[in-house]
């Protein structure tokens, strides 16, 4: 890596995307998407998409905490902290776009981000700039999965939405949810590579003979690939989620086994700097901003990690240095609200310099393009007929996004406990999930665009209290162990009828306590109560969590959950909170 | 013993590393290379085998204390997908390698196999350890009279909830 000093102050120009955008974008110039020619050669970069084919709002974490070395450090900055790091104007459209400062009021005024035929015409004027053959589109993953349509079409919808858009390289997370068969067979329709380093068959897979790239390495996919980008090498590394088969149910993926690999991805960089005379490596990565960020320190070789998996919309590269020299960490939201553009100035053998921008997708700036909106309407129309009665109206919004609750959770938590008549509810932290305005009316198509996986089976269980305990500290513990590496990149799952104090800084094993019950009685430890949930790792035969919470949004004016019911300690100051 | 690799993949993965010119005596591997156990001809560490405590178990395997080795190549997961059969393996540029040994210090009997490496082979280990709970795990080479480690916490987690 050849990046020096002075490379990083043109760095600064990535802000300055954030300066000049107009106050009020709806009003806007043309020119909110001009940028500056710089390099020969661009790349553009999408991830976790989830599937959102149409315009929406996602609202941004007003709690993101990082702990250790990672507090106060993006991608832990939420608020105005987050505004104060990156140059952004308060009250502007990118304040409304990164964070969740005034978010209903700003919803108004800069309407929805994102949809596949605004992207659309936004990434084909950013090509034509770039020239015939001078730009490469990455998408990072987490592409076939987020709505109901996505659910019930297995991925299909995003290949050819994907492929519509022009997408070059592919890697995974939520893919790998529906199984090797539906896996493949989208595949052999994606126009793309499909890009994974770091999945290989297991010991017995490759014993009795399952499919691999590759006997010798035992690699399942294709590592890497090289594209003639202005007659420069760039080459493409993809890292796919590390952790597929301990955060989804193993019986998905059976024969293959993930992990970061970072020794075959060092020999697979080296190769192809050395066999390969790539001019650029770049890792396009499901790892998550932190796992990203350390993986940058220990590992050489690589100029830019374009990075996902954690939604984190971060509008700057960040620079590590490792023994090779630096490399940049980039993480690009989610929902199709932002488009990275990474403008490489390559030389022979390497980077000269970079710029970055992070361009948030306002669809009211952008005309929507017409072949993809033709897409996207005959795929969507025979699906969606029966998903469009209003089912009820909440009286806020709703959202998923933070670490510990979001509104939508509340109402699963709430649907959950009545329909299994169960003391206490649990919900995954998941990061997806759409963010929909108060009073608005709620459809069948809403509730599955927060519910929408492969394994939504719902269950009662009698969990005695230490287990829920242990339950709960192992989720902290994915959230916030002090090494990236044993981090999964959720958030902590959500509860109902219960309420603890959490010290986010403490080890596993001590960060939880306080558990007590919505009476007040506090949760003791041989004491066994009735928990319900859904997407559960292990196989449940229960209704689909869709059908639970519409049947009980639809039949009763929805409680609401007490929305404060973890304490948080020891976290003053951190600017992964915004200050109440 | 809490090694699986009498399991039939594993011995496989061995036997090919090995290109026949491995003699490995695995302590557990009952049904494969009975010529290289007689050949080893040490006791069955038992006591070692039997401790509660790493360092102890250290002490009666090899009666010294092991320094770090960055000539040790010890290759485990972050994070287990599968507490029950944690796939790690080992292999080092050290020279003349007499044993290798892994320890586990949160398992209930803390040291997890012990190979004898006879003169001439290539030290090269994969194997599958049973880990209950999150914990270092610790690789000891023995080269030249010397001990040399190599240590990688593995993370171990109920699953679910990612992202």
């Amino acid at each position: 890596m050849t990046f020096r000093r002075r490379d990083f102050l043109s760095l600064s120009g990535a802000a300055a995307f954030a300066t000049a955008l107009p106050h009020r974008a709806r009003s806007a110039e043309p020119g909110v998407y001009d940028l500056e020619r710089f390099g020969n050669a661009r790349i553009l970069h999408i991830t976790d998409t989830h599937a959102q084919l149409l315009p929406g709002y996602f609202r941004e974490p007003s709690v993101n905490l990082g702990i250790g070395a990672m507090a106060g450090q993006p991608p832990h900055l939420v608020g105005h902290a987050f505004l104060d790091r990156f140059g952004i104007k308060a009250e502007s459209a990118d304040a409304y776009a990164f964070t969740s400062l005034e978010f209903e009021k700003s919803a108004a005024r800069f309407g929805k981000l994102g949809g596949f035929a605004h992207l659309k015409t936004l990434i084909d004027r950013l090509r034509n700039e770039a020239g015939p053959r001078n730009s490469m589109l990455l998408d990072g993953g987490d592409s076939w999965q987020g709505t109901g349509l996505a659910n019930t079409l297995r991925g299909a919808d995003m290949v050819e939405a994907t492929n519509l858009l022009g997408v070059e390289a592919l890697t995974g997370h939520w893919e790998f949810t529906y199984g090797e068969e539906t896996l493949r067979n989208n595949l052999a329709r994606f126009k793309g590579e499909f890009l994974a380093q770091n999945v290989f068959l297991t010991d017995e897979a490759a014993f009795n003979g399952a499919k691999a790239l590759d006997p010798a390495s035992g690699r399942v996919f294709k590592p890497a690939m090289v594209k003639d980008i202005g007659g420069y090498r760039v080459a493409v590394i993809g890292q796919a989620f590390p952790y597929v088969p301990i955060a989804h149910p193993k019986r998905f993926t059976p024969d293959w086994t993930f992990g970061i690999r970072e020794q075959e991805l060092q020999a697979l960089i080296d190769s192809l700097r050395s066999t390969e005379k790539a001019d650029a490596v770049l890792l396009l990565s499901h790892n998550g901003m932190d796992v990203d960020l350390k993986l940058a320190s220990r590992v050489h070789g690589l100029d830019v990690i374009l990075g996902g998996h954690t939604h984190d919309a971060i509008p700057q590269a960040i620079a590590v240095t490792n023994s090779g020299g630096t490399t940049l960490v980039t993480n690009a939201g989610s929902n199709g609200k932002f488009l990275g553009v990474l403008d490489l100035d390559l030389a022979g053998g390497r980077v000269r310099d970079v710029r970055y921008h992070l361009l948030p997708v306002f669809s009211e700036l952008l005309k929507p393009d017409a072949e993809m909106t033709g897409l996207i309407e005959k795929i969507r129309s025979p699906q969606v007929a029966g998903w469009s009665g209003k089912i009820t109206t909440i009286d806020r919004l709703l959202y998923r996004r933070d670490n510990f609750t979001g509104t939508v959770d509340q109402l699963i938590c709430t649907a959950l406990r009545r329909e299994f008549d169960a003391e206490i509810a649990l919900s995954p932290g998941f990061r997806w999930g759409a963010t929909f305005l108060a009073n608005q009316p709620l459809t069948m198509e809403d509730v599955l665009a927060e519910t929408a996986i492969t394994y939504p089976e719902t269950y009662v269980s009698r969990l005695t209290g230490s287990e829920i305990k242990n339950t709960l500290e192992d989720v902290c513990d994915n959230l916030f162990n002090a090494d990236p590496y044993h981090q999964q990149g959720g958030d902590m799952v959500r509860i109902g009828g219960l309420s603890y104090s959490c010290s986010p800084s403490e080890s596993i094993g001590r960060r939880i306590s306080d558990l007590k019950l919505d009476n007040g009685r506090a949760v003791e430890s041989h004491k066994h109560y009735s928990v319900a949930g859904w997407a559960a790792v292990n196989p449940q035969q229960g209704m689909p969590v869709w059908d639970v919470l519409a049947k009980q949004l639809g039949s009763a004016k929805p409680r609401a959950e007490t929305a404060d019911n973890v304490a948080l300690r020891g976290v003053t100051g951190n600017p992964g909170i915004v200050e109440q | 013993m809490t090694t699986s690799i009498g399991r039939f993949p594993v011995t496989r993965r061995l036997v090919l590393r090995g290109a026949g010119f491995v003699t490995l005596a695995g302590f557990g591997i009952t049904s494969f290379a009975p010529a290289a156990l007689a050949a080893a001809n040490d006791k069955y560490p038992e006591d070692a085998f039997r401790q509660k405590d790493g360092k102890e178990a250290i002490r009666l395997l090899y009666g010294r204390t092991a320094e770090p080795s960055d000539q040790i190549k010890l290759d485990a997961p972050e994070i287990a997908e599968n507490g029950a059969v944690v796939p790690i393996s080992v292999s080092t540029s050290l020279p003349n390698v007499t044993s290798v040994a892994f320890v586990v210090p949160a398992n209930p009997n803390v040291l997890a196999a012990y190979y004898k490496i006879p003169e001439g082979t290539m030290p090269d280990i994969a194997n599958r350890l049973k880990m209950a709970k999150t914990s270092s795990v610790i690789a000891l080479v023995e080269s030249g009279g010397k001990l040399f480690s190599a240590a990688k916490e593995v993370k171990v987690t109920i699953g679910g909830c990612g992202g």
